[in-house]
């Protein structure tokens, strides 16, 4: 394994230097860190926030730039009505703004691409950031690694980084895009309509020149289950699967 | 560093501040986390097995596990992605009594606590003993469901929740203080919350 982590990531400052809307709940933050650091694809952050009073609120979230991209790291971030982190996202922050964030943080959901072989991703929702980070990646690297995403939203709307996802799917280098909708008819003829289950698992295989080294699946609770056990019953194997679930 | 704009308005009542360690939020629901699917334990195919080192020392299967004397634990939890839940209500099985059943004193001072799904956390024997641990059978008076780790999850309230190793089959008693699966990928090697310490450089 090459998961171990060496961590050393204190607290620091960073600037909200760009923000760019993704889909009508989603809005990338793009953040430069007074102290920059590597990372790897799959990686997440820890951000603070910190009221008058002291009180703090910390969320975790991943990273969507490629480890490449020099400069800003990319935080998507979805709004939850009821959040405490995304609303000041979403309402308050602006360009300028300093906020607190500590990382690279986690060793497990990341992408060994060297000893993997071919890449399987299925991202619900949000749960597609730090899969896009690895397809970011591979698209920097030029790497020939076969992958497939299953990109799993509600609507052709809320498919987060659409127009970048179809022109890295049309490079016809290797990674297929294949999108289901699950409130609204397909768009393109390989996508589907449905919540993600075993045939449409068993199909996105077949795009692979052999079997996968590797799954990553992230999205939430629900939707993770729901699709690691659909891998499963595909044929992959259980101990190649790593899961990230938004917990709430 | 205050954040501009940032207000403590959404934060849980002042009541309940003393129990919510540092860095913390009150969830009112019960979040799923874990690394991989989850697995689905049939309890005609569970054990559980205490080992020093390589060597079993005794191993139980559902039936003889059950049997062993049952303790109620209602504690409040706290998860390393910052959500901490008030008054879990678990019942299950105390370690103080597993080590009864089994005769032994421990041989160690530490532990690693083994799952199904080839997960490992690493516990000292003192956060075990005296009452402070069991390994849960019930939640809420029901069997705990798989997703959050039944049939049988280790709970070790005081600690961050990765130590609650869920899908348990095993707690081996290690000469050393040996890093389990998060703990080799970044996370503290003890997890106290009241500490903050998350991350493998939190003091």
């Amino acid at each position: 394994m090459s998961d171990a982590a060496s961590v050393h990531s204190p607290w620091q400052t960073a600037s909200i230097v760009r923000i760019e809307k993704r889909t009508p709940r989603v809005t990338s933050f793009f953040l430069q860190p007074s102290r920059p650091f590597a990372y790897r694809a799959g990686q997440h952050v820890d951000v603070r926030l910190t009221a008058p009073d002291g009180y703090q609120a910390r969320r975790s979230y991943s990273i969507a730039s490629a480890p490449e991209t020099s400069g800003a790291i990319e935080l998507a971030i979805e709004k939850l009505d009821d959040g405490e982190v995304s609303p000041f996202f979403h309402e308050v922050a602006a360009v300028g703004d300093e906020i607190e964030l500590r990382g690279p943080l986690g060793g497990h959901f990341v992408w060994p691409e060297d000893e993997s072989g071919p890449l399987v991703l299925v991202g619900g929702g949000s749960g597609v950031v730090p899969l896009m980070s690895m397809l970011r990646h591979r698209a920097a690297r030029n790497s020939a690694v076969p992958v497939v995403l299953v990109f799993s939203v509600r609507v052709w709307d809320e498919v987060i980084f659409r127009d970048e996802l179809i022109v890295l799917d049309e490079r016809r280098d290797g990674f297929d895009l294949v999108l289901t909708l699950t409130r609204e008819a397909a768009r393109r003829p390989v996508d589907y309509a449905r919540r993600v289950d075993v045939a449409m698992m068993v199909q996105a295989m077949t795009r692979l020149p052999e079997p996968p080294g590797i799954a990553f699946v992230c999205g939430s609770n629900a939707f993770v289950s729901a699709a690691a056990q659909a891998l499963i019953d595909a044929g992959v194997a259980a101990g190649i699967i790593r899961t990230e679930r938004y917990g709430v | 560093m205050v954040t501009r704009g940032f207000s403590s308005g959404r934060r849980p009542p002042t009541d309940g501040d003393a129990r919510i360690p540092p860095g913390q939020y009150l969830e009112r629901g019960f979040p799923v986390l874990s690394a991989g699917p989850t697995p689905r334990v049939r309890t005609e195919d569970w054990s559980f097995t205490l080992k020093h080192g390589p060597r079993p020392i005794k191993k139980w299967n559902w039936a003889e596990f059950n049997a062993l004397p049952l303790t109620k634990m209602t504690r409040d939890i706290h998860c390393v992605t910052a959500w901490t839940k008030f008054d879990t209500p678990w019942q299950g099985v105390l370690v103080d009594d597993i080590l009864a059943d089994a005769g032994v004193e421990p041989p160690t001072g530490f532990t690693l606590a083994h799952a199904f799904d080839g997960y490992t956390t690493n516990v000292p024997v003192t956060d075990l003993t005296a009452g402070k641990a069991m390994v849960a059978l019930l939640y809420e008076g029901k069997p705990i469901t798989p997703d959050h780790g039944g049939p049988a999850r280790l709970l070790v309230p005081h600690l961050y929740f990765w130590k609650s190793a869920k899908w348990l089959n095993g707690l081996q008693f290690t000469t050393r203080d040996e890093p389990g699966f998060w703990e080799l990928r970044g996370y503290h090697i003890y997890g106290d919350p009241w500490r903050e310490q998350r991350y493998t450089d939190d003091p």
